[in-house]
């Protein structure tokens, strides 16, 4: 077993720890902290049932954001949903057999990993064009961009520039999930690629990365409209009166 | 006061290009000692204020599941930031919604997240230093917390729970804001923000029921401290005294009078307003409000009422039930409190209440929805009432009513530039420059549809406009109650 091999697995078995237990724990600190005040904001729905069709629509058709700016929307949603196509795509090496669904989508996938480089270029392009965006841009604004394009660029450059030995890939990560190892094939892309993948698994729960769990708990996107039916109390507003 | 340029209108609406530090100057008067004491807040600058701040800020986020997610959620996308009428109007960065977040997101950071600690510059996070402070007197007294941004914010983020938290940590360190601070005393120690004392209201009282019989000949009453009463009406001190306030109060009282509803003020909560909501601070939000549970109970009424106040109503609508309920004691049927213009719509469906339409034929009439109205509460029992219902209202009275342009009304509407405590004589720039977007969609329909009166259901509101419209060359008195239209129109005596 090469030395790149056991740190590639070590690396991945740390950066899947990481991101678990770190959302899994920004998750609870976020069920568990109290909203003492209803502070739906409009258009708030008044039943539960309501609540959870906004949330969908917020979710998968970024809906607000649709409303508040089209660029924006475009291409963070074209983005998003790449992404997610990707990812799917990706699940061939992580299965055996690969599932019949995900083999399907194979193409697709790949049609995706060029839409969310042009996605993310375009929502990068906006950090610097638009002097509002430019503004509020920290360095680390920046590097997250610059870290999923890269992942975006590396795995391309493996489909079409320089071909890595995916059987041998395959082998690697179902052998870090059954516990037994194989080698990593040892191609830079390859090894970029997957180094810029750990690090963003690692970066996830420390990062604005998390609003992707916090949106679900955002007290003005999932709170009924119900003030004056239901007496909400909670934290300091459940202790007082 | 510095001179400042009162923006021009153009033909569309824009968004202007940064102009950094352009609103830096802008500081409301400091409370002093004897304005921050009554409330439980330390006179002046306490000596380790920097640790002060930074435990309370973690106490606020650690109470707070929406500050919690809110500093940890924004991805800095932009999408807020040509949302406030404070940017659009002064063009200062800070004043966009992200940016004025991350004046304390910064600081949460550093103190209270991996990445702020360990990484401070890469992420943007501060040390809480005086500079950190002093702009968030300034900026956090740029916000009038109406929540516009967060409607168009893909995570719902509030600017104004985190203005509201700064405040409060502000109150906490001994940096105050004297405007607030000194009303919320006054209504601690005297029972309203005018600190009208139960006497003097009595003879305003007196006053206005001698002013109606002798415009319309009828007794219509407004009575004070009426034991066993129907209905408790609470409203803005200001609809005792000033213009146009005040014609919105006869205009209640009208109601009350042609429904047959007997109904009473109270001395003992004799103001709406609960500018506790604007410092963020629970324990006074809590005593202000419990004022009216002890006036509701000790004078044995069944219903409450709310008049025409934007914040007093989102306390009301959507606080009031947490914060002093429940209401058990109240009617069944109305086991909520109400808006006035829920009273009226409701009256107005029964066909209880008869007008005449052609007494405000004078006016071309728009609405202005008020923030805390529109975003932060509801009416009726459909989404959407607080914008339907008072248009319905207004509709019943005049024979010409035309809407602004639909992004800048509803939902999206923008504040009239004088919500959440900055209603002061000393941010007078602020408040004219955080006009424009308002001003601009009414410049379009002065011009298109002849429009001379805007109506609004916010006691802020009102007093802004009357203040900022001559600035843009429109004359105070455009601005009035809708109720000031419904005593115009309301036909008294028998029904016809």
């Amino acid at each position: 077993m090469s030395a790149l091999t056991v740190l590639y697995a070590l690396l991945f078995y740390a950066a899947a720890a990481t991101l678990v237990v770190g959302v899994a724990w920004k998750c609870w600190v976020y069920a568990r902290t109290p909203q003492p005040l209803k502070i739906p904001i409009p258009p708030a729905p008044t039943t539960r049932r309501g609540v959870a069709l906004r949330m969908l629509l917020e979710v998968t058709l970024f809906k607000s954001l649709f409303r508040s700016n089209k660029w924006i929307w475009l291409f963070g949603w074209m983005f998003h949903v790449a992404l997610l196509a990707v990812l799917l795509r990706h699940l061939r090496y992580f299965t055996e057999p690969v599932w019949a669904w995900v083999a399907l989508i194979q193409p697709l996938g790949l049609y995706a990993g060029f839409a969310m480089l042009a996605a993310l270029l375009g929502l990068w392009a906006r950090r610097f064009l638009v002097d509002r965006v430019r503004y509020i841009s920290s360095p680390s604004d920046h590097l997250m961009l610059a870290l999923l394009a890269a992942i975006a660029a590396s795995g391309l450059a493996m489909k079409y520039l320089a071909h890595t030995d995916i059987v041998a890939l395959k082998a690697f990560f179902l052998g870090l999930m059954a516990f037994h190892w194989h080698e990593l094939p040892a191609d830079p892309a390859l090894l970029v690629h997957l180094a810029l993948v750990a690090t963003l698994m690692i970066v996830f729960p420390v990062s604005k990365l998390l609003h992707a769990p916090g949106v679900f708990f955002s007290p003005s996107l999932n709170q009924v409209d119900d003030a004056r039916e239901r007496r909400h109390t909670a934290g300091w507003s459940a202790r007082g009166g | 006061m510095a001179s400042f340029e009162t923006p021009a209108i153009g033909e569309y609406p824009v968004i202007p290009l940064l102009r950094a530090d352009a609103m830096a100057h802008s500081k409301p008067f400091v409370a002093k000692p004897e304005h921050q004491k009554p409330l439980g807040f330390p006179g002046e600058l306490v000596p380790d204020w920097e640790r002060v701040a930074v435990t309370r800020l973690g106490e606020l986020v650690s109470q707070s599941r929406a500050l919690q997610v809110f500093l940890d959620s924004c991805v800095k996308c932009g999408a807020c930031t040509d949302k406030c009428h404070y940017y659009l109007g002064t063009a200062d960065p800070k004043n966009m919604p992200v940016a004025r977040q991350d004046l304390l997101r910064s600081v949460y950071r550093r103190y209270y997240t991996f990445a702020g600690k360990h990484f401070p510059k890469l992420v943007g996070a501060r040390d809480m230093t005086k500079d950190v402070l002093d702009d968030w007197y300034s900026y956090f007294h740029q916000c009038s917390q109406c929540r516009r941004c967060a409607v168009y914010c893909p995570y719902g983020i509030d600017t104004a729970e985190i203005s509201m938290a700064a405040r409060d940590i502000m109150d906490s360190v001994g940096l105050g804001q004297k405007y607030s601070n000194e009303i919320i005393g006054k209504v601690h120690s005297i029972g309203n923000n005018l600190g009208l004392p139960g006497p003097a209201l009595r003879n305003t009282l007196d006053g206005l029921e001698e002013d109606v019989k002798e415009a319309t000949g009828v007794d219509v009453k407004f009575p004070l401290d009426v034991k066993g009463a129907e209905v408790l009406l609470i409203t803005p001190s200001a609809d005792f005294f000033a213009e146009p306030h005040v014609d919105g109060l006869i205009g209640y009282a009208k109601v009350f009078h042609a429904a047959g509803i007997s109904w009473t003020l109270s001395s003992h909560a004799s103001e709406a307003a609960n500018f506790s909501l604007f410092i963020g601070n629970h324990d006074n939000l809590q005593k202000v409000a419990e004022r009216i549970r002890e006036a509701a109970l000790d004078l044995g009424v069944k219903r409450i009422v709310v008049g025409e106040c934007g914040h007093a109503w989102r306390v009301a609508y959507s606080f009031w039930n947490t914060l002093i309920g429940p209401f058990d004691f109240l009617d069944a049927r109305h086991p909520a409190p109400q808006h006035i213009c829920e009273v009226t719509y409701d009256l107005i469906r029964r066909g209880a209440l008869s007008f005449d339409k052609s007494a405000n034929d004078d006016k071309v009439v728009t609405f202005h929805d008020s923030c805390n109205v529109a975003r932060g509460s509801r009416m009726g029992d459909v989404p959407g009432g607080q914008f339907l219902i008072p248009r319905e209202i207004i509709r019943a009275c005049v024979n010409k009513f035309v809407d602004m342009a639909p992004e800048t009304i509803g939902e999206t509407t923008f504040c009239c530039g004088g919500g959440g405590g900055l209603l002061t004589d000393d941010l007078v720039e602020l408040r004219v420059k955080g006009a424009l977007p308002r001003m601009q969609a009414l410049q379009q329909v002065v011009e298109e549809h002849g429009v001379n009166y805007m109506a609004a259901i916010c006691a802020i509101c009102k007093s802004q406009f009357a203040k900022v419209l001559p600035y843009y060359k429109h004359p105070m008195d455009m601005i009035g109650s809708v109720h000031g239209l419904v005593s115009n129109a309301i036909v008294l005596g028998p029904k016809q």
